[in-house]
């Protein structure tokens, strides 16, 4: 045990109010959610009816918001994990170039990337105003945190050394990939899969250009209440959104934590 | 083999060719379109309106982001030097707000800083002026610092978890001071992580849309700019060729990080 | 290249348990260029017969684990080579099909298996029911003696321990050979030497036709029935190891292999003539350098006719059993002199070295490599 100096303190301090900079507001506006009444404060009582509200009047939205970020979810784990797999075992400067590639739409902001597609896209009517056409977007900006969260999976386990294994004892590619390949990435395909579901639960940027008035988001749903509704509508609206993302993103610091504790125990 | 690893590549990259590699390319045709041609991209430094949100966008990222850097610098190394009970929470806490979207953000600045704000409130009872910044500059600073925040906190603290203490120990040895040890080895250790950390945040920080919508009124960014020319100026070439740019200079800075760091970006979020 | 050396082992064909009739294996003009231009391999012929054991001995980059590669399918030799097993022509057959055994350096063991998943899968990929497969494992974890491992995973295994599951699972499939690539570099000293006499014991029981890859001269001397020395993507010599410690062919084998003394000089009459003293040596090349002799083939001998060499202590190490003396004969490095350990040597004393001319090494090929 270190010996606590005023500097620690002065950095706990610190630290504190940055937390508390970023979980108050978030505090204020659940509350805000079940107050009768936010301009009167607590003291007016407390109550669903806000809530209600919200799921009678956007219902819809929270089932498309879940519905996408799964489909996501099963397009990113079939575009991305084979694409990982090739960027580990190609060695090559062309599969960083690859790479490079595929964090593009990461770098660009969502909406440029929306516009393109509605430029592209925006005359095949049936697409351009399917969910389908949010799917798209969500795919591209997602798929590379998949990609990348597998491929630091596969750089080290090393990868060729195991599926040469495999093959001296004559299992063909498929089954190598199938049982011993995938098995050994799933801390990454886990970890993967978190992020991609919940980055696209909260994805806005992209999805207010390419929405329409029948394939509306979560997200594209809450900013309609702020501007039209109650503050207390949009609030509740606001906890319902933090009470689908917070268990993601507990999961996801749980995923991370997890194969640390793992690996810090082999016997000698 | 090779035409294994061909075929396995191919659906992911015949997906990002169709939706990302083509449109954008429509979109650079599209923007150089209408009455002005190619002249259209020269628009955002020779139009008085845009080259002023263009440096506006400039100066709020590039602030953002050292605000950002330093809070997470001292936050960041901080929790990873030190074990004490509630640690754990305190790393979540910083790390929640990740998958806001800029509404939230916004919402949330609304919730301290607008006109019935806690900050207005608090201030009031201080000094019997309501303090209210949500709807300018200063409260889309505020909105940006907070998402950037978290993005770049785990990129600190896994740079400083691995730093080598022995350098720090001989540093010691030779006589440094606490601050001269931050000064010659603590801070040039995490270099690269701030460079690549600080080049996400910027990069968020020119393309974020949703927060600044949700503060909305007289904000003067690059994408809400884009935005407006868009939805209400149907002027759809010079949306493209504002957007198409500022995509490039997002993606330039990312790069120009990238090498300055000399290893692979990582995404915090 | 001599002719193929018997296996010295107690009928060790007929002892096999395993019931699959072991590979003869040759290589016929295999080269290898890597994408990026290194030659790792000149054109290599070789011959392994059926059941011997060959060792690929060698320092590291001279084309042994490219050469076992070859061997096992992960690698093509360049156009125009092949690789025949029993007189067939594999070298178009990939790994999968090819039946080897392979234990790598770092084991390859899968780490979402347990011990048991381990030794079955190449049971499992091939089909085998149930309850085949299981008294199968249960063989191969008797014969390493592995059994309390059995549901183990494999982070919890020792060095050791990962060694012996990663030779169950090459023979549990009943491979037509065995090909290993320097399975004990990553291990302890005292643990290799104990291995090493549990791996041979296995081979010769075995008798099947193993491939080892090392660059440790004492495995290779214990372990093979051949040793292939290589260097620079050549063959430098092969042969039995009493053949290669006492013939070696070129200056590199000889220096690779056990300790070498080196003593500069030329012949005169019948005899090499030093600057330390003069060796008779009747049979000596004319154009002799350099006398080539093992510690063990120079003694400590009384000053006076006996002694061929005068020289000077530089340093005595006691060893226990004996002392391991470094002697300077002139200029040039110090010859190392094995001495009884009943004596006592201190730096500085002058001794007198005779030797054996029958042991003065005659090299095929005594071009001094770089730096003579």
């Amino acid at each position: 045990m270190k010996r606590r100096g005023a500097l620690f303190w002065l950095q706990l301090g610190f630290t504190l109010f940055v937390c508390a900079f970023l979980i108050v507001p978030v505090i204020l506006s659940m509350l805000a959610g079940v107050t009768v009444n936010y301009q009167t404060g607590i003291e007016s009582g407390f109550t669903f009816r806000w809530v209600i509200q919200v799921w009678e009047g956007y219902r819809d939205t929270i089932y498309r918001s879940i519905g996408i970020s799964l489909a996501c979810l099963a397009v990113t784990l079939v575009l991305g994990v084979p694409a990982a797999y090739v960027l580990a075992r190609a060695q090559s400067g062309f599969a960083r170039a690859i790479e490079e590639l595929l964090v593009m739409p990461v770098a660009v902001p969502g909406l440029a990337t929306a516009l393109a597609l509605i430029v592209a896209y925006g005359t095949w009517g049936e697409f351009r105003t399917s969910w389908t056409f949010i799917l798209v977007g969500h795919v591209l900006f997602t798929l590379p945190f998949m990609v990348r969260s597998v491929l630091a999976v596969m750089n080290a386990i090393d990868l060729k050394t195991l599926e040469e294994g495999a093959a001296s004892l004559g299992a063909s590619f498929g089954q190598r990939f199938f049982q011993v390949i995938l098995p050994n990435c799933r801390s990454g395909i886990l970890a993967g899969a978190l992020m991609v579901v919940t980055l696209s639960m909260g994805e806005f940027n992209m999805t207010w250009l390419l929405h329409t008035p029948f394939t509306k988001t979560l997200p594209v749903g809450l900013a309609d209440a702020y501007a039209s509704l109650r503050l207390e509508v949009g609030s509740a609206y606001t906890l319902v959104f933090f009470v689908m993302i917070v268990p993601l993103l507990v999961a996801i610091q749980w995923a991370a934590r997890a194969p640390r504790q793992a690996k810090a125990a082999p016997r000698a | 083999m090779r035409r294994r690893l061909f075929l396995l590549f191919l659906p992911a990259g015949i997906f990002f060719a169709a939706f990302f590699l083509l449109p954008l390319a429509q979109l650079f045709v599209i923007g150089a379109s209408g009455k002005d041609g190619l002249a259209n991209y020269a628009a955002i430094v020779t139009d008085r309106n845009y080259r002023a949100s263009l440096f506006a966008t400039l100066f709020l990222s590039t602030g953002v982001t050292l605000v950002t850097l330093a809070i997470s610098g001292l936050a960041g190394v901080f929790l990873t030097r030190n074990r004490f009970p509630a640690r754990g929470a305190l790393v979540a806490m910083l790390t929640f707000p990740l998958a806001f979207p800029g509404v939230v953000i916004g919402f949330m600045i609304i919730m301290l800083a607008g006109r019935q704000g806690l900050i207005g409130d608090i201030t009031q009872w201080l000094t019997g002026d309501k303090l209210v910044f949500a709807y300018s500059m200063a409260g889309l600073f505020v909105g940006y610092v907070y998402f950037s925040i978290p993005r770049t906190i785990l990129t600190v603290m896994a740079a400083a978890e691995k730093l080598d203490p022995r350098l720090e120990e001989a540093a010691r040895s030779l006589g440094a001071s606490p601050l001269r040890v931050v000064k010659d080895v603590i801070i040039p250790g995490l270099k690269p992580a701030f460079i690549a950390a600080g080049a996400i945040c910027f990069a968020t920080a020119m393309g974020a849309f949703g927060t600044a919508f949700t503060l909305a009124t007289r904000i003067n960014v690059l994408p809400m700019v884009i935005y407006t020319e868009f939805t209400d100026g149907a002027n759809i070439a010079m949306a493209a060729a504002l957007s198409f740019i500022l995509g490039a200079v997002t993606w330039l800075a990312l790069a120009l990080a990238r090498t300055a760091a000399g290893s692979s970006v990582a995404a915090a979020g | 290249m001599g002719g193929a050396g018997a296996a010295p082992s107690e009928g060790g064909a007929t002892r096999m348990s395993e019931g699959l009739k072991p590979v003869s294996i040759r290589l016929e003009g295999c080269a290898k260029t890597f994408a990026d231009g290194t030659r790792a391999l000149e054109p290599l012929d070789l011959e392994i017969p059926a059941g011997q054991t060959v060792v690929f001995l060698g320092p590291s980059g001279c084309g042994k684990t490219t050469t076992l590669r070859i061997v096992a399918g992960l690698e093509a030799p360049d156009p125009g080579g092949r690789v025949l097993f029993d007189g067939a022509d594999v070298t178009a057959l990939a790994v999968e099909k090819r039946r080897v055994g392979l234990v790598f350096q770092s084991y390859a063991l899968f780490p979402n298996m347990d011990v048991r998943g381990n030794v079955a899968y190449g049971l499992r990929v091939r089909g085998m029911e149930r309850r085949a497969r299981e008294a199968r494992v249960d063989e191969m974890l008797a014969m390493m003696r592995i059994e309390p491992l059995a549901h183990r995973r494999i982070d919890q295994l020792s060095g050791g321990q990962r060694q012996r599951v990663a030779l169950a699972r090459a023979l549990a499939v009943r491979p037509r050979a065995l090909l290993l690539d320097e399975p004990l570099t990553a291990l302890d000293a005292k643990l290799r030497d104990a291995l090493r006499v549990e791996i041979d014991a296995l081979l010769r029981r075995l008798g099947i036709t193993t491939v080892y890859v090392t660059h440790d001269q004492a495995e290779a001397m214990a372990l093979g029935d051949r040793i292939v020395v290589m260097e620079h993507g050549r063959v430098a010599q092969s042969g039995t190891p009493r053949q290669i410690y006492e013939a070696p062919a070129t200056r590199f084998v000889a220096e690779f292999i056990g300790t070498m003394n080196r003593l500069a000089g030329k012949v005169e009459a019948g005899r090499f003539v030093t600057a330390a003293g003069a060796i008779p040596w009747p049979d000596a090349p004319p154009d002799a350098r350099e006398a080539l002799f093992r510690p063990e083939s120079v003694r400590v001998a009384e000053a006076g006719a006996e002694a061929h060499l005068m020289g000077e202590v530089v340093s005595a190490f006691f060893l226990g059993d004996r002392m391991r003396l470094f002697v300077s004969a002139g200029d040039g490095t110090p010859l190392v002199v094995e001495a009884a350990a009943r004596k006592s040597f201190a730096r500085g004393d002058k001794v007198g070295l005779a030797l054996d001319p029958g042991a003065l090494m005659k090299l095929k090929d005594p071009t001094p490599k770089d730096g003579a």
